[in-house]
């Protein structure tokens, strides 16, 4: 409801009504609660929405006739694709880590932890969330764009048209591919990190690669490398899930695909760090 | 002018009463009309008038708001999903910008609905099919070239391909004109005679190129703000003193 006279004030301000005039200020207040109400509104209005894609894309994977052959082809795309760039951060960040931490290490005497500790780092908490906010870029907004394209051109209406329902074969399978190939992608970095530990460590040092890594793992227990593989399939989902929702969803014109592009990264960045903080937290309920 | 045959006065499909709107904004307030069978029938109507909302409606991409959808005397507003999908396999739908999935072939594109809809067709059956559709839209040669790599009178003779490849027994076109140069505009209107010719297919046609009205329809409705406002052969409107059909028909 827009407010143009005092009379539509009066009708929704009870304060006004007692006194029986609006002055602009009130008029400014109720306009700005009203603002902050259809927000509300919205907001809510995306989160069922979100839910009841979620609750479909469920459905729709226990659904007969799976498309195996989309499925292995978008596990291509977004695991073997994604090697070069996952391996260059992966190596990039074990280096990175190993110098900048060394420096410390000596002043304490404690040169000899420095394996262990970035093995410890890289896998609980730095290859997990650096890989996953790299694929929120790299996967999520590709799976916004093209899906946004595909709405816009007509693509996903002519899917449907033709007797395929365009949420198995176009979400569910990319959905389940990135749940799947994002964590194994992050086993790989935590892997290349290692390696380009050891290259680091012999940068100003000298220590040969089965000592490095045999201190690396005597540091790492079961219980480091299973909290973070099970938060890394939640990433998955969530890239997943954020990067299809808002390419399905895009509006129409040219101008929703970047939009939806856009926000994919964005939405799916911000809940995987809130995902790791959840799971930092469960992880350390249990644990201790 | 369209010499195709009307096969006989049995509806196939009949909208009766059809409301749709969005939001505030009354698309179609009061559509009422029969397809029947072997007929092509071409809608006109200015543009944003509701006639692409239309035809989504028979083919269940939107709900109508109110009144009744019958296809092969079944309502479509009261279809499960897979009734729907069932339906949607005897209608084909030519989209406004052909809409030919961009990361597949034109192969690709073809064999995408034939794989789903014809389960029981062996491989040879599949390349058979397809070569026969790419030779009657005449572009045989492009079978492995990506969409990107067409002109849009190629994308629309393609996008006409793979909606015949399922042998539909409705088709519904939707602007199959738009942004074609007049050569090429002829040649995709007589596409749409030859394949209600071959095919045995009743079509709407939703234009506002006269001239493709002319050349592919039985008979023509008129839309007009959200109601059917005229309804009859080309002659008829062709006679018609109506100050909104008269502009329509000189304009063009």
């Amino acid at each position: 409801m827009q407010l143009k006279t005092f009379d539509d004030m009066r009708k929704l301000n009870p304060v006004i009504k007692v006194k029986g005039f609006a002055t602009k200020h009130s008029i400014k207040l109720s306009e700005r609660t009203l603002a902050k109400k259809e927000a509300a509104d919205n907001f809510l209005t995306d989160l069922a929405d979100v839910l009841l894609f979620i609750i479909r894309i469920v459905r729709e994977t226990f659904s007969p006739d799976f498309e195996f052959k989309e499925f292995f082809r978008q596990c291509f795309q977004i695991g073997y694709k994604s090697l070069p760039l996952i391996s260059i951060t992966g190596a990039i960040m074990g280096l990175v880590l190993t110098i900048q931490s060394r420096p410390v290490l000596v002043n304490f005497g404690a040169v000899t932890m420095l394996p262990g500790m970035v093995a410890v780092s890289l896998i609980r908490e730095m290859g997990p969330v650096i890989i996953a906010l790299i694929c929120a870029g790299k996967i999520g907004s590709g799976m916004g764009a093209e899906l946004g394209s595909m709405k816009v051109t007509e693509q996903i209406d002519a899917m449907e048209v033709s007797s395929t329902n365009p949420m198995r074969f176009l979400v569910v399978t990319r959905v389940l591919a990135a749940t799947l190939m994002i964590p194994l992608l992050i086993l790989y970095a935590d892997a290349l990190g290692i390696l380009g530990s050891w290259a680091g460590a012999n940068i100003k040092g000298d220590v040969s690669f089965v000592l490095f890594f045999s201190q690396a793992f005597s540091h790492v227990h079961f219980m480091d490398l299973i909290p973070a593989v099970i938060k890394s399939f939640f990433f998955g989902a969530v890239i997943g899930v954020v990067g299809c929702y808002k390419g399905y969803n895009a509006g129409r014109g040219t101008e929703s695909v970047g939009v939806a592009a856009n926000s994919a990264v964005v939405l799916a960045s911000l809940l995987v760090i809130i995902v790791d903080m959840i799971a930092v937290q469960i992880t350390d309920m249990l644990v201790s | 002018m369209n010499t195709g045959q009307i096969i006989n006065n049995e509806p196939v499909i009949e909208i009766n009463n059809l409301k749709k709107s969005f939001g505030e904004q009354k698309v179609l307030e009061n559509v009422s009309l029969k397809l029947f069978n072997g007929e092509n029938l071409a809608v006109l109507g200015k543009s944003g008038i509701g006639k692409s909302v239309l035809i989504k409606c028979i083919v269940g991409l939107l709900m109508p708001d109110g009144g009744t959808v019958n296809v092969f005397e079944k309502d479509v507003t009261a279809l499960s999903r897979n009734e729907l999908g069932e339906m949607r396999q005897k209608i084909g739908f030519l989209f406004q910008s052909g809409a030919l999935y961009d990361s597949m072939t034109v192969k690709q594109n073809l064999e995408f609905p034939l794989r789903r809809i014809k389960k029981n067709f062996t491989e040879k059956e599949i390349e058979e099919k397809i070569k026969e559709v790419l030779e009657n839209v005449g572009l045989a040669d492009a079978l492995n070239k990506m969409p990107s790599q067409l002109s849009g009178g190629m994308r629309k003779r393609i996008s006409l391909a793979r909606t015949i490849v399922v042998d539909p027994l409705i088709m519904l076109y939707d602007e199959p004109t738009t942004g074609l140069d007049p050569v090429t505009s002829n040649e995709i209107s007589s596409l749409i005679n030859d394949v209600q010719k071959k095919y045995k297919t009743s079509s709407i046609i939703i234009t506002h190129d006269i001239n493709c009205a002319r050349f592919t329809s039985n008979r023509i409705i008129m839309l007009s703000e959200g109601e059917v406002h005229k309804e009859g052969i080309l002659k008829d409107f062709e006679d018609s003193t109506d100050p909104l059909i008269k502009s329509f028909f000189m304009l063009n």
